[in-house]
């Protein structure tokens, strides 16, 4: 396959002999074999063999760094503790150690054996010549092959095998599609309800207190669930529950905000409540702009304008935020009138019903 | 010159590119987060102060917001706005302002404590508005860091960051740093709500809970941080730069010294 060089010039030439009469410049060849410092010089030889082994031994080293992090540095008491900190000092440590350990083992030796090929293992130079070209003879061989295959297996002679066996390999696949379906919720319905309803009040997150409507002054903006989410344990489902239901409240003068006539009654004096999951893939949408009244969502950029009920002036999301209808009750807090009168947050599969059936709903 | 031209092919080239692009950053980073060392001040302004105040006004801050503080095309009314509201802007730098852009920002301050509480003084009397905090709120040691992290992460992490460390936002608009931030300034920030951040007035965000919020940020800047390097704390941007640039530079220089002829 492949011949030594004698390190001669020219030693490796390539056979040029299919070259046609427009033959342009010489073949140049390989360059000449070079003899490395350390083929000729043992002194740079022994240093490389150091060297080698000295990279070996960082390696050696690196293992050993590793257990002395993992069995040597003990952190007793809490992470974060302010008043206290040497345990975080010392978590900061192992990791420290672990980290840098696994990698100086890894890299010495990888180091090592790669300085040691190039430097002390032979360097001979090979040449591989090309295949040859597959030969007329050879293609009509494998075809015969081929051909005596489809003919022995019978497909031409039985279409109904041959029809079966297609049916079979397309119908295989598709229980996994099904599977498919099962990653999500089994009841679609529950992406359209959420846990706002008439009368329920909107809360402070986290503290849960509720709001009156003159505490929230022009500029400032609450972040809001509902009240009954209290009542949800942790294992009922309170993170889907809250996921689906938080709500963003601010005040915008109402002078300056475009208001549509079937949501007029959907806010107090200028006190707007949107749902704060983004409609492209579910992001939290809550870095508010005062001045701009702009919702920015920090996952895609989408930008929300407020004034305009919401609608998307920027980024890949499709739909306005939905928003909440809200009211005052009888001691002054803000209730939802409603609940949100189109499903929140991204696009679902059923979400064209859902849309038309909250309408049916709510006329 | 050409000496050094001539080493940039030097295998060591790349190698010193990097450190002196790093220390580069790091400098500036440096920079931009040095403290200002102004110190709390008292509640009550006196005639003086007010007088004094509104020579300084006129002198330095007139021209955009108009003579007697209503208000220019350049610049908005200042009735109402408080006393907190000057000692933040003014007591960070971010007023007067050097020039128009995206937002004003934190840069070496331009008057001393007095000045500034004559000019807080004087701009209090334009309108009822918040005062600058009170000395008990502003008490790390009476805060709790567990109740304030709940509180920052609802209601401030989506624009400073959950590590404090800022963020960006729409068109060249940002959320600065908190890090290194005085506690009377967090305060009233969030009372104030200036610039693009809203308000966070005491009937959102009790005075104790902004004594919580400011414990859980003194708390972060004072906690080293656990996972080795934080990078800023920028979480998948600063990391991400430091894998494509660094990572990834280091990973060439091995294919190259892998494939390259040893001497």
């Amino acid at each position: 396959m492949g011949s030594h060089s004698d390190g001669t010039p020219q030693s490796g030439t390539v056979a040029t002999t299919g070259t046609t009469a427009m033959e342009r410049f010489p073949d140049p060849g390989l360059p000449p074999h070079r003899p490395r410092l350390t083929d000729v010089d043992s002194k740079a030889a022994k240093r490389a063999e150091r060297q080698v082994v000295l990279l070996f031994l960082i390696s050696i080293l690196g293992s050993i760094l590793f257990f002395i992090g993992y069995f040597g540095v003990r952190v007793d008491g809490p992470i974060y503790d302010v008043t206290d900190t040497s345990a975080t000092t010392a978590l900061w440590l192992q990791n420290l150690l672990l980290g840098l350990g696994i990698a100086l083992g890894m890299f010495g030796i990888g180091i090592g054996i790669v300085h040691w090929a190039r430097t002390l293992m032979p360097d001979h130079e090979l040449v591989e010549e090309r295949h040859e070209v597959r030969t007329e003879e050879q293609r009509a061989e494998a075809q015969s092959i081929l051909t005596t295959i489809y003919d022995e297996s019978g497909i031409k002679r039985r279409p109904l095998l041959r029809n079966t066996l297609i049916g079979a390999a397309v119908l295989a696949p598709l229980p996994f599609v099904g599977l498919l379906k099962d990653l999500g919720p089994t009841n679609l319905a529950v992406l359209r309800q959420t846990l706002w309803d008439e009368g329920v009040r909107l809360v402070r997150d986290p503290s849960g207190t509720p709001i009156r409507a003159a505490d929230v002054t022009l500029g400032s903006t609450y972040h809001v669930v509902p009240e009954n989410l209290a009542s949800i344990g942790h294992n009922e489902g309170y993170l889907d529950e809250k996921a689906k239901s938080v709500v963003l409240l601010m005040r915008l003068d109402p002078d300056t905000v475009n208001v549509s006539p079937e949501r007029e009654d959907w806010n107090v004096d200028g006190i707007f409540a949107y749902s704060k999951v983004c409609t492209h893939v579910g992001c939290p949408v809550a870095l508010y702009e005062q001045q701009t009244h702009h919702l920015l969502c920090p996952c895609h950029q989408s930008t929300f304008d407020l004034v305009n009920e919401c609608e998307v002036i920027f980024g890949p999301a499709a739909r306005p935020l939905p928003q909440l209808p809200i009211t005052v009750d009888a001691d002054g807090y803000l209730v939802a009138r409603s609940d949100f009168q189109e499903p929140v947050g991204p696009t679902y599969s059923q979400r064209g019903t859902h849309v038309e059936e909250m309408q049916g709903e709510a006329n | 010159m050409k000496a050094l031209s001539q080493q940039r092919r030097h295998p060591l080239a790349v190698l010193v590119l990097m450190v002196l692009a790093l220390l580069l950053t790091g400098g500036l980073y440096a920079v931009a987060t040095t403290t200002n060392e102004a110190k709390a001040q008292t509640q009550t302004y006196t005639a003086q102060d007010v007088e004094e105040g509104q020579k300084l006004f006129l002198a330095n801050c007139s021209t955009c917001h108009g003579m007697d503080g209503a208000g220019t095309p350049s610049g908005p009314s200042l009735v109402g706005v408080g006393a907190a509201a000057v000692d933040f802007q003014v007591g960070t730098g971010r007023m007067p302002m050097q020039m128009n852009g995206p937002q004003a920002e934190k840069k070496p301050v331009q008057f001393d404590d007095e000045q500034v509480q004559q000019l807080a003084g004087y701009v209090a009397t334009l309108g009822a508005g918040p005062n600058v905090p009170e000395q008990e709120y502003l008490d790390v040691a009476e805060g709790n860091a567990a109740n304030g992290a709940k509180v920052f992460l609802a209601n401030c992490a989506m624009c400073h960051n959950a590590a404090g460390a800022g963020g960006a936002l729409t068109r060249g608009k940002y959320a600065p740093s908190l890090m290194e931030v005085e506690e009377k300034h967090i305060y009233e920030a969030m009372q104030t709500g200036p610039q693009n951040m809203p308000v966070f007035n005491d009937a959102n965000i009790t005075p104790e809970e902004k004594r919580d919020v400011i414990t859980y940020l003194k708390t972060l800047e004072t906690a080293p941080s656990p996972g080795g390097f934080a990078l800023g704390s920028l979480g998948p941007v600063s990391e991400g730069l430091f894998v494509w640039s660094i990572g990834l530079a280091v990973i060439i220089g091995f294919t190259v010294w892998l494939t390259s002829r040893s001497a």
